[in-house]
């Protein structure tokens, strides 16, 4: 079992997890997930590390509620367990000096990209960062994102923040100020990501993005996570998550991941009317079902 | 290994009466009941069934039964304590060669290994040596004392073990009785690998697997969950820093293969090893008690692509999950088919339809998306392939398209690449398997030893357990000896 030594929401619906898991910590490198399980019944869902210190042995993970185990997760706070946590998975970004190095994040995404950011700002390059999300209060990591960036450009959906507008917006602007852009890492939504491919396309911009399909077991074995680049089947867990963007067949991606959709509404239903007082009872379990197995383990 | 000494016999009928004596039935649910259910098949023989059947046994001076076994249970001193009633000294006897012996007496393909050996085999029916193993096995889970487990004097030697299935469960069982501390380090959350994600509760209750691991944790192994070798911790890190002497690479089969033909990309399309994931590891059938989703079945044609033990369970499970109509389709004929012959006689009395000379072309669409059928070909066998059986050719002008909702591949793995991508100096083969020898399971890396499907590619659960026998004894040899 693994604690959860700091919980705290960072967003409406955003939640920031400090996880104690040390062969962890330890290893992860940026573009990095880990999967985690809550309990006993519990799916395995895959989850990318924003952060980790290896002194400290924790991991950090951003979490945004969408489906039950994310609000079940959003749910635990600082000193509860999970039952599992498995990682680092997949392969690292790679980390060079490419030039400038355009990073979009859309929504929680920009999580995602806060640690390949980090690197490639300290490999060298300069890091230009456009960060998106649907209102100002979406808007996450804004000071880090900051700190490792040249130059922090911001967009919102609704202009309640910043500019009005895409990310797309902004990479189109750049390109045509004439900025010479070596690459771009774009980690979002999939319709956000296959926006960005669209544009860089045109342009003969090599762009990265990090995948997030179905997925079980995480370690190439089950290849749930298949996705089909260059009409070949690929795996997220052992191929990816990054892989080249103008190779990508998003419209497959976004047609496997709608695969559950109705029994996912049916979990999320059935967890809505859990009510807070059965859902204590239910952190309680885990606590105990956390607890009996850690002895076992 | 001790060589088997010959004993005077303590079974009282005369050889030509035992060959009289009809192979003893196995019990078995009903098909019609079993096939909605995903309750064990067999229900295991009565005391009566297994001495009826144990005084089959011709003793054979030379047993080929033996012989044939890849981990070598001396299979005639056994089912001779049977036939004395010692069902506690049978089960110890056959724990000398086999750590799991529940798990082998229900998924071994006996008919390739013991009982293909059997004498009385040639002349009427072989001996039920699985059956028999299985009995055992089970008799003494119900009667385990695990205080009397002797341990043995410690050696002050540490070996890793890497992936917990067969062979590394195996290894792990086999190292632990030479005195050696012995860790399992597990990817997933459960203890069993192919064991637990795999084979379907029907074939190998998850129970079965617990007690066996239980037994092996009352032996002293340890182990560990939620460590992925490679990226977790890697090789070279558990030797160096975690100060193991040896370590043993057991991580089994890799992702699946698809055929790369048209419309595999469908939603309704998956990799058998995904569909038994979902279904044995994470308990998809229990939806919604478990939170792990499975297409609804009910009603639906699906078919399965291979003729393989995996793709037996696979449709098996399937038609368990309620579908309308459960295909296979393999594309030699039944005499090709690699699955256990039980298995086949199983999904046959349960209503699988077998179409065989049969493989898909082309998967179609329903415009949203999903699989809608698949074009199918005939096939017939022409010459001999490099693997010896006849390869199939298509039949031109025999394409016919069969109406199907989910269409599961279980046509092979590949090699798992993690490990191997992340141990410097470790040899692999042209496929990406670990090279390892094929008596010592060494590898290129002094003090790594590998077996099973990592090394062999897709085998079965009792060939992976003979490598992990042999690498636990080279194992053993080299940390005596301390010479590579």
């Amino acid at each position: 079992m693994f604690k959860i030594v700091h919980a705290a929401l960072i967003a409406p619906g955003i939640k920031r997890f400090v996880i104690e898991a040390p062969r962890i910590a330890r290893k992860q490198k940026p573009g990095q997930f880990v999967i985690l399980r809550l309990y006993e019944q519990g799916e395995r869902i895959p989850l990318t590390i924003e952060r980790s210190d290896p002194q400290k042995g924790t991991i950090n993970i951003v979490v945004q509620s969408a489906g039950k185990t994310t609000h079940f997760l959003n749910c635990l706070e600082t000193g509860d367990h999970i039952l599992d946590v498995v990682g680092p998975l997949g392969k690292p970004s790679e980390i060079k000096n490419f030039g400038t190095v355009v990073v979009m994040g859309g929504g929680v995404g920009t999580a995602m990209t806060y640690p390949t950011a980090a690197a490639l700002k300290a490999a060298g390059n300069r890091v230009i960062s456009i960060v998106g999300a649907r209102n100002k209060e979406l808007v996450i990591l804004e000071r880090e994102m900051g700190e490792v960036s040249d130059q922090l450009l911001i967009t919102t959906d609704d202009g309640s923040y910043a500019e009005k507008g895409f990310v797309t917006d902004k990479l189109r602007q750049l390109i045509d100020h004439g900025e010479r852009i070596d690459l771009v890492l774009a980690v979002g939504p999939i319709p956000m990501m296959k926006a960005v491919a669209d544009v860089t396309r045109k342009e003969g911009i090599p762009t990265v993005v990090s995948l997030n399909p179905i997925m079980i077991d995480g370690t190439g074995m089950c290849g749930g996570c298949r996705v089909l680049v260059d009409s070949k089947s690929e795996f997220a867990c052992v191929d990816g998550p990054e892989f080249d963007a103008h190779r990508v067949n998003f419209e497959v991606l976004i047609q496997r991941n709608a695969m559950y959709r109705e029994a996912e509404r049916r979990s999320m239903e059935e967890f809505r009317q859990l009510g807070t007082v059965k859902l204590k009872a239910l952190r309680q379990e885990l606590e105990h079902a956390c607890a009996g197995n850690g002895g076992r383990r | 290994m001790t060589p088997p000494v010959k004993t005077p016999s303590l079974n009282v009928l005369p050889l030509k009466e035992r060959m009289k004596v009809p192979r003893q039935h196995m019990p078995e649910q009903a098909p019609n009941l079993r096939a909605t259910n995903f309750t064990e098949v067999n229900l295991g023989y009565s005391t009566e069934l297994a001495r009826q059947e144990a005084i089959r046994c011709l003793e054979c001076a030379k047993p080929a039964c033996t012989d044939q076994c890849p981990v070598g249970v001396k299979v005639r001193e056994f089912v001779q304590l049977i036939v004395a009633g010692d069902f506690m000294g049978a089960a110890g006897k056959i724990r000398e060669d086999n750590v799991l012996p529940a798990i082998t007496g229900r998924v071994c393909p006996q008919e390739d290994h013991c009982e293909g050996g059997c004498l009385m085999g040639k002349k009427v029916q072989s001996l039920g040596i699985g059956y028999l193993e299985r009995f055992v096995a089970d008799y003494e889970q119900q009667h385990l004392d695990f205080t009397k487990i002797r341990k043995a004097p410690p050696t002050g030697k540490k070996v890793a073990i890497v992936g917990s299935g067969p062979s590394g469960l195996t290894a792990a069982g086999d190292l632990i009785q030479k005195g050696h501390q012995v860790r399992v380090f597990e990817a997933l959350h459960e203890i069993g690998g192919v064991l637990v994600y795999g084979i379907p509760e029907f074939r190998l209750p998850k129970k079965i697997i617990c007690e066996q691991v239980d037994y092996m944790r009352a032996m002293g192994v340890e182990f560990e969950t939620d460590v992925v070798v490679g990226r977790t911790v890697t090789i070279d890190e558990l030797m160096n820093e975690e100060g193991y002497d040896a370590v043993f690479i057991g991580t089994g089969a890799g992702l699946p293969q698809f055929m790369a033909i048209p419309g595999e990309h469908l939603n309704g399309v998956y990799s058998a090893n995904e569909f038994l994931t979902r279904i044995n590891l994470m308990h998809a059938y229990e939806f919604p008690r478990y939170d792990e989703p499975m297409v609804d079945l009910g009603g639906k044609h699906v078919a399965v692509i291979g003729g393989g033990n995996t793709a037996l369970d696979a449709i098996r499970s399937a038609l368990r999950l309620g579908a309308g109509k459960a295909y296979v389709l393999y594309r030699r004929s039944e005499n090709e088919m690699p699955a256990r012959a039980e298995e086949v006689k199983h999904a046959k009395q349960e209503g699988i339809n077998f179409q065989v000379l049969t493989a898909p072309v082309e998967f179609l669409s329903n415009g949203n998306g999903w699989l809608k059928a698949a074009r199918c070909v005939r096939m017939e066998l022409g010459e001999p392939d490099a693997s010896g059986r006849r390869r199939p050719v298509p039949i031109p002008g025999s394409d016919f398209d069969l109406p199907l909702s989910l269409a599961i591949m279980a046509i092979g793995t590949s090699a798992n690449p993690i490990v191997q991508s992340t141990t410097p100096g470790l040899q692999t083969n042209k496929r990406g398997y670990i090279q390892a020898d094929e008596s010592t399971q060494r590898t290129s890396r002094k003090g790594v030893f590998a077996g099973g499907d990592i090394v062999t590619g897709s085998a079965t659960v009792i060939l992976a357990m003979g490598a992990g026998r042999r690498a636990a004894q080279s194992i053993h040899d080299y940390l005596i000896s301390g010479v590579w």
